[in-house]
């Protein structure tokens, strides 16, 4: 990565503060990622880790309660923090798209499809109705819609969850973005479509050089369509590099946790749940590394301080004592007695 | 689909017989029929003769009878202090009250849907402690305090509006307003509860990722959603404005279907008072029915239920 | 063996969650509307000796005098005098006892039917539930207004007659609520406990079930108290509440309504103002009871 990065989050964190600001929830905590144009980004950890915050940071659209503290979101080489919410505006759609969840919720029930994929033309481009219902058309046949002709003027109850899908990545590539941030985009799909649908958006990324970023907690997905990955916990980025490197060889406890969890890549929609204890409480964390009281590899300094983010020679990081310089030799040492 | 149709009208029969029991249930057996439905000062023999023509010698399902069936063929009986049919009145006054309900049905969804969009976009904000405090005073000022307060600024000090009867525009300005005021509480808090459930929606959020302006995100994707519930609850509130003017008719004697029954009280024309509160019970029960239905064709959930 | 010593930060957090529970505990307290409420309380129990003149009795030598602060109005009758010389202040201060018996009366009267039938349906379920509640879906089809004016056009006017007509109208809005909540509670532990060890049906409403749906039974009533105000105030203005010359607020209104035009204002402000005040601190009271007691009941 010798090129400035398309995208580069540095040091950033949003928080939660209740109302009376008594209770701070550490949603996105000191978050530090690169992101090349092109390419893809998995980004792991269980419910409650702050991935979807960290997605909606980016979009600058975190619920009410929440801001964003620290740090910067470097895109095309701008700051996207300090951007006045109407060049932001100008951005989210166009520059960067996001595709939610779920796809049944996502589309307004009471306009036609047509109507919503052209509207980010309309807005961002200045296409006019017409115009903008033309490229719906092309759009919805650029997603492999069957029939797009009559399907740009349905409803979204008339359509499949596997079409709603779509039509939802439609939306998101309308404005040819060079960043899109998928959350969780297939989890309420079946497996078949669920495999369509990922062969889909890796063909869109081929054809339109688009960064993605996956945001799941399905390792499966992450080893099949990612370049690099990065695994949080309690609000943080534990450890991050490529996914070949990682997966073979994880430096951090948590991680290899998370890897042992995957019984099978054939049985890949189990959900990581197979760790010992509970996430943590974000809004009272413990005064050390949020991983040890569940971790088995944890001794005093770890419940005693939080590990920076230590760089691993192979292109890796890892907020973990273990991977800190000198710290596997020692640990090697004492056992060793 | 068909059941539910079914088994909604069933409830709704039922409700109508309900309803048509009550009244004649307290007409029969907690008042005295016979000082009811005679004409007051009426001579023994007279008496006597409408003891005999409503069949109150007869036994009490006998009457019952009687009573729903000439209901059934439009025989709500003679009003005593006009002589003429009471159907005839009723149909007479519906027209003002209709007109009254229609202008101040417009004052309150012009007031309640605006405010309501307001207070949930800024909620916990300024103006939505506003719009509780205001949704607030609508139910709970008497209308008839509304209406004397209004009439003692623009009628006595400022004399711009006249204080009661009916011809013009500017006579229906105050009563509707009145009215309206009550409704556009509740028209408020519809819009507010149902526009912060849309705005939490996902497709809400997601016309915002697409980078629309907020004018756009909510006057387009969230109000149209919005405003289906309004919508049904300002259907229902019609009909009941028409069936709930009592006080206000009477303050700005207004000639609609309150301002009759006002009068059938203090006239002591016990028929047209039954008759008003028989058609208005049955028209609301309708309307419920008719929403229901409505509903079902709209939420598939419904559709799918039978 | 580790020693796992509690973080400061865990201690610091719960310190600062029991302060602001306890905190909690009073915000929010409608102060200003207790007040209000107690006031008229007061001024109801002890008219006899607060009021300056007899509220029934006037002389039409001193009638339709102002205020005080206005030209003509004299300390001897603070607020002015009515169409038959009577002393507005007296009226008010004895209307505060009507409308606060009638209120009362009346909610106590709408609320124990409607909760007691609440329970009978909710619990003992089919045709007692069905007869309950088709009853009570065609009741609340009747506007309440509408409902009283006719059951008063029967009975005809008395003090009586309108607490009995306004509990007949009201019962429905307990009803309906109580029964939805007897029905949540018959699925709880406790209740199919009692009824696993042999408890009669009674003994489970009457000791298990009524004491877990009271809260919500007084939060209704608060709420009610201003619509029954504000109804019977309705019907003695329409002329079928509160027979005169009993001095009820709303009646006032209606015999003040005469005098409007030629600006007798002081005549219908001020009961207006009266009703006003004691509905809009009933309803806030009820509010504030309705959010600490029973946050379930907020969609109300």
């Amino acid at each position: 990565m010798s090129q400035e990065p398309l995208l580069s989050l540095e040091h950033l964190s949003a928080h939660y503060v209740s109302q009376q600001g008594t209770r701070v929830v550490r949603a996105v905590d000191d978050v530090t990622i690169r992101l090349g144009a092109g390419e893809t980004l998995g980004i792991v950890g269980e419910s409650g880790s702050g991935k979807s915050t960290l997605a909606l940071t980016i979009m600058r659209l975190l619920p009410p309660a929440a801001r964003i503290v620290g740090g910067r979101i470097m895109f095309e080489g701008k700051n996207l923090v300090d951007k006045p919410e109407a060049e932001m505006r100008e951005v989210r759609g166009k520059r960067i798209a996001m595709i939610l969840q779920d796809p049944m919720a996502s589309l307004n029930p009471l306009f036609t499809i047509g109507n919503q994929v052209g509207e980010p033309l309309r807005v961002h481009e200045g296409a006019t109705r017409a115009n903008a219902w033309q490229r719906a058309i092309a759009l919805l046949k650029s997603v492999r819609i069957a029939s797009p002709q009559t399907r740009v003027a349905q409803y979204p109850h008339e359509m499949s969850g596997g079409m709603r899908q779509r039509i939802v990545g439609a939306i998101g590539i309308s404005c040819e973005p060079r960043l899109l941030i998928a959350d969780e985009p297939t989890t309420s799909l079946d497996l078949t479509i669920q495999a369509q649908y990922l062969n889909l958006l890796r063909e869109l990324q081929r054809e339109h050089g688009l960064a993605l970023i996956f945001i799941t907690h399905n390792l499966g997905i992450v080893a099949k369509m990612c370049d690099q990955l990065a695994v949080m916990y309690a609000g943080r980025v534990v450890e991050k590099g490529p996914v070949a490197r990682i997966f073979n060889a994880p430096a951090h406890p948590y991680t290899k946790a998370l890897l042992g969890s995957i019984p099978r890549m054939s049985d890949n929609r189990r959900q990581l749940t197979a760790i010992d204890g509970q996430p943590p409480d974000l809004s009272s964390l413990p005064a050390g590394c949020s991983f040890a009281p569940r971790c088995p590899a944890a001794f005093a300094r770890c419940r005693a301080e939080a590990p920076p983010e230590f760089a691993l020679d192979d292109g890796r990081t890892a907020r973990c004592w273990l991977a800190a310089p000198g710290v596997a030799q020692s640990l090697d040492a004492q056992a060793a007695k | 689909m068909k059941q539910y149709i079914i088994r909604r009208a069933g409830y709704s029969l039922l409700s109508l017989f309900l309803l048509s029991l009550t009244i004649f249930l307290f007409v029969r057996v907690t008042g005295d029929p016979i000082a009811l439905l005679t004409e007051p000062g009426a001579s023994q023999d007279d008496i006597e003769a409408m003891r005999h023509q409503f069949g109150l010698d007869q036994p009490l399902w006998m009457q019952y009878w009687h009573f729903v069936a000439s209901f059934l063929t439009g025989d709500l009986g003679q009003s005593f202090y006009y002589r003429t049919p009471v159907l005839d009145l009723y149909f007479q006054r519906l027209p003002n009250s209709l007109l009254l309900a229609a202008v101040a049905m417009a004052l309150s969804l012009l007031i309640g849907i605006p405010s309501g969009i307001l207070a949930a976009v800024r909620v916990d904000r300024f103006w939505d402690s506003a719009g509780k405090i205001f949704a607030l005073l609508g139910l709970s000022l008497p209308q008839f305090w509304v209406g004397l307060v209004l009439i003692l600024v623009f009628s006595v000090y400022l004399g711009w509006l006249p204080s009661s009867g009916s011809g013009t525009f500017l006579h229906l300005l105050m009563p509707a307003f009145t009215l309206g005021w009550y409704f556009a509480a509740a028209h408020m808090r519809m819009t507010r509860s149902s526009m912060l459930e849309v705005l939490g929606s996902e497709y809400v959020k997601l016309a915002r990722l697409k980078g629309l302006p907020e004018s756009l995100v909510i006057g387009k994707h969230a109000l149209k959603n919005a405003l289906i519930p309004v919508i049904t609850l300002a259907g229902i509130n019609l009909v009941v404005m028409i069936n709930v003017a009592v006080v206000v008719e009477t303050v700005f004697a207004w000639p609609g279907i309150g301002r009759l029954l006002y009068e059938g009280v203090t006239f002591r024309d016990f028929p047209v008072v039954q008759a008003v509160v028989v058609i208005g019970g049955s028209m609301i029960i309708l309307v419920n029915f008719l929403v229901d239905i409505l509903y079902a064709l709209i939420d598939p959930r419904i559709r799918l239920e039978s | 063996m580790t020693v796992i010593t509690p973080p400061e930060t865990a201690t610091l957090a719960a310190a600062t969650a029991s302060r602001s529970t306890a905190f909690w505990r009073l915000k929010g307290f409608p102060l200003i509307p207790v007040t209000i409420l107690l006031f008229i309380a007061f001024v109801a129990v002890f008219a006899d000796v607060l009021a300056p003149y007899d509220p029934q009795i006037g002389s039409l030598a001193r009638r339709f005098k102002p205020p005080v602060w206005q030209e003509g109005g004299s300390w001897a009758y603070l607020l002015g005098t009515d169409h038959v010389g009577r002393d507005v202040l007296s009226r008010l201060i004895f209307g505060a006892r009507v409308s606060m018996i009638v209120g009362l009366t009346a909610v106590l009267v709408a609320g124990v039917i409607g909760t007691l039938l609440g329970i009978l349906s909710g619990y003992l379920g089919g045709w007692a539930d069905q007869v309950v509640m088709r009853v009570t879906d065609t009741w609340l089809a009747l506007p309440a207004l509408t409902f009283a004016i006719f059951l008063a056009a029967i009975v005809g006017p008395s003090e009586l007659n309108i607490i009995l007509i306004l509990g007949l109208v009201y019962w429905t809005r307990y009803a309906r609520v109580i029964r939805g909540e007897v029905l949540s509670l018959k699925q709880r532990e406790f209740v199919r406990l009692a009824i696993v060890a042999g408890c009669s049906k009674r003994v489970i409403m009457w000791r298990h079930i009524l004491p877990n749906v009271i809260n919500s039974a007084i939060v209704l009533a608060t709420l009610m108290l201003g619509v029954v105000i504000v109804t019977e105030a309705s019907l003695s203005f329409l002329g079928v509440g509160v027979p005169p010359p009993k001095p009820a607020w709303g009646l006032m209104m209606a015999d003040g309504k005469k005098g409007l035009m030629v600006g007798y204002w002081w005549l219908t402000v001020f009961p207006g103002i009266c009703i006003m005040l004691m509905v809009l601190s009933a309803n806030l009271l009820g509010d504030w009871l309705r959010v600490k007691l029973d946050p379930q009941l907020r969609q109300l």
